[in-house]
């Protein structure tokens, strides 16, 4: 097993000194990952200076789910974030030199660039949630707790899986540019705020269809003990982490199928 | 390699209109080489049309929730202001623009300041041949589509239009001194990754992207207005369009603009001269 293991374990080695090479460059990008966070929590506490409600949640109940959604996204952005640079290695034919390697590709990737700037981020990120939830009117029990640790990690997870599956569409379309932003980046403010403020046809199709709902709004409710505006039963909200697991298996599906279209640039 | 300043190559003729010819031409390439990133301008503009999308029901539900007005903005105004907001990001290009910094660490800038144009003007130039370009296919499309979603707050005075057209040219300006200046620290720098996402933030949440300024309490607001340059390049241009203030304060903003306009272009010109003085082409 650790034979197995070891090849990748030298690339993250590589990575952590390449990273670091350049000292003040990534102190900086340590420190500027942490506004990318802060920006976010800053942005709701704006908000929240010119109404007192949003939606019919107070700003600590706002801020849980900005809580769940940060943590989340911040631990998939640093293991997959940059996956998103699978276009660029697609476009100078870079992936067939990873191809050729008796490794597989995606674990290969996800290494090859891995964000240790962004460990920064995880930290504000699960600090917010934290404050969020002494602030806001929780009732504790162990299931409670329980939930408050699950929700971010499956989050995690079904960010990884947007990360990956986003960045498939570069085997089919190589100058996709942002595009997947929309999902990851989008993804992250779409489940920072109450469902209930979006249009009927956009929740359905990005809160439900895509499953972003189940992310920071319902696991919120649950912590929160409050009934559900648009009338789903209250167990939703606990069960919501298992989206994680259709998500992970439809980017897997993806990854599969994008890899094997894959051929080349042929130049 | 020898002694190279963009000095040295400083042999123009003095013949002013093969000098606007040269200039024209070099817009025009900036128009044409964004031309050709066709996929690029659709994937672009389909997510600005997504983020148009979240922002404007956050904002509608900020303003439905401080009842009806938020910080002297309506919840139309808010809908115009989201939409031209995701458009005009694209117009000043806020993020993604590394070519200076780029040919700064390859060497390949050498190769710019041998052009008989100051490296500044050449890449201004080009700059709003792309900004052209953006304002065609990156701003119209995705306000077409808030258009047709929701209740859009539509200018009244008659010179609204012509002072947003001009705000949004200072903003081009602007934001390109502000993007030139980033690049240039790559001549210090060479790796400019940390300057670029810290330039990232500063200028979409100090600038108004991520919510109006007005949002926040007047004396900040007044601070990063007068103090800053982030307003200027998409706050003030979306205050003018959306009517915020009296007809007098509209063109006021567009005057801070200009002067900030000067300020930086001027800051540009220091610093180039002095990465010149310091430059060693790599791998020379």
């Amino acid at each position: 097993m650790a034979s197995v293991l070891t090849p990748y374990r030298h690339l993250l080695r590589g990575q952590v000194r390449a990273q670091t090479a350049y000292r003040a460059s990534f102190v900086v990008n340590l420190v500027s990952n942490v506004w990318a966070t802060v920006a976010d929590v800053l942005t709701v506490l704006v908000l929240f200076r010119v109404t007192t409600s949003l939606a019919g949640f107070s700003l600590a109940e706002a801020l849980v789910m900005v809580g769940l959604s940060a943590c989340g996204f911040a631990l998939a952005d640093l293991a997959a974030g940059n996956i998103e640079r699978l276009r660029h290695y697609v476009r100078t034919g870079l992936l067939d030199a990873l191809l050729v390697r008796p490794l597989r590709a995606l674990p290969q990737l996800l290494l090859m660039d891995i964000g240790l700037q962004r460990l920064s981020r995880v930290g504000v990120g699960a600090a917010v949630l934290v404050a969020a939830l002494v602030a806001a009117p929780v009732e504790w029990t162990p299931a409670r707790l329980a939930l408050a640790v699950l929700a971010p990690l499956a989050g995690a997870l079904f960010f990884s899986a947007i990360f990956v599956a986003g960045a498939t569409v570069a085997f089919w379309w190589v100058e996709s540019g942002e595009l997947a932003n929309s999902l990851t980046y989008g993804g992250k403010d779409l489940t920072a705020y109450p469902m209930t403020i979006y249009g009927p046809a956009f929740r359905r199709v990005f809160g439900f269809g895509l499953g972003f709902a189940f992310v920071g709004y319902y696991p919120a409710l649950a912590l929160l003990g409050r009934p559900d505006p648009l009338g789903l039963p209250g167990w939703v909200g606990w069960v919501s982490p298992a989206v994680a697991a259709p998500a992970v298996g439809a980017a897997a599906l993806l990854w599969r199928v994008g890899i094997r279209h894959y051929r080349s640039t042929g130049s | 390699m020898g002694l190279v300043t963009a000095t040295a190559a400083r042999d123009t003729s003095s013949n002013p209109f093969a000098q606007i010819r040269g200039y024209g031409a070099l817009v025009r390439s900036g128009f044409r080489r964004y031309a050709t990133y066709r996929q690029a301008t659709v994937a672009g503009a389909a997510t600005n049309t997504v983020f148009g999308f979240l922002r404007c029901y956050v904002m509608l539900a900020v303003a439905a929730g401080a009842g009806g007005v938020a910080a002297g903005y309506r919840g139309d105004q808010l809908a115009t202001y989201v939409w031209f907001g995701q458009g005009l990001l694209a117009v000043v290009l806020l993020w993604g623009w590394s070519d200076l910094a780029d040919r700064i660490r390859t060497g390949e800038v050498a190769t710019d300041l041998l052009r008989p144009i100051h490296p500044v003007a050449l890449y201004l130039a080009t700059d709003l041949g792309r900004a052209g370009y953006a304002t065609l296919f990156r701003l119209l499309p995705p306000v077409l589509v808030g258009l047709l979603v929701f209740d859009f707050y539509l200018p009244g005075r008659p010179g609204t239009w012509p002072l947003f057209a001009l705000a949004t040219l200072l903003a081009v300006v602007i934001c390109f001194a502000c993007r030139f200046l980033v690049n240039a620290t790559a001549y210090w720098l060479l790796d400019i990754r940390g300057v670029t996402v810290a330039w990232a933030l500063g200028s979409s949440v100090l600038g108004g992207l991520y919510f109006p300024l007005r949002f926040l309490p007047a004396p900040v607001a007044a601070a990063l207005y007068l103090g800053t340059p982030f307003p200027s390049i998409i706050q003030i241009p979306l205050d003018v369009l959306v009517e915020r203030d009296p007809a007098p304060v509209q063109v006021g903003l567009v005057g801070v603009q200009a002067v900030w306009a000067a300020v930086l272009l001027g800051a540009c010109q220091v610093v180039q001269r002095r990465a010149e003085r310091r430059l060693v082409i790599q791998g020379g």
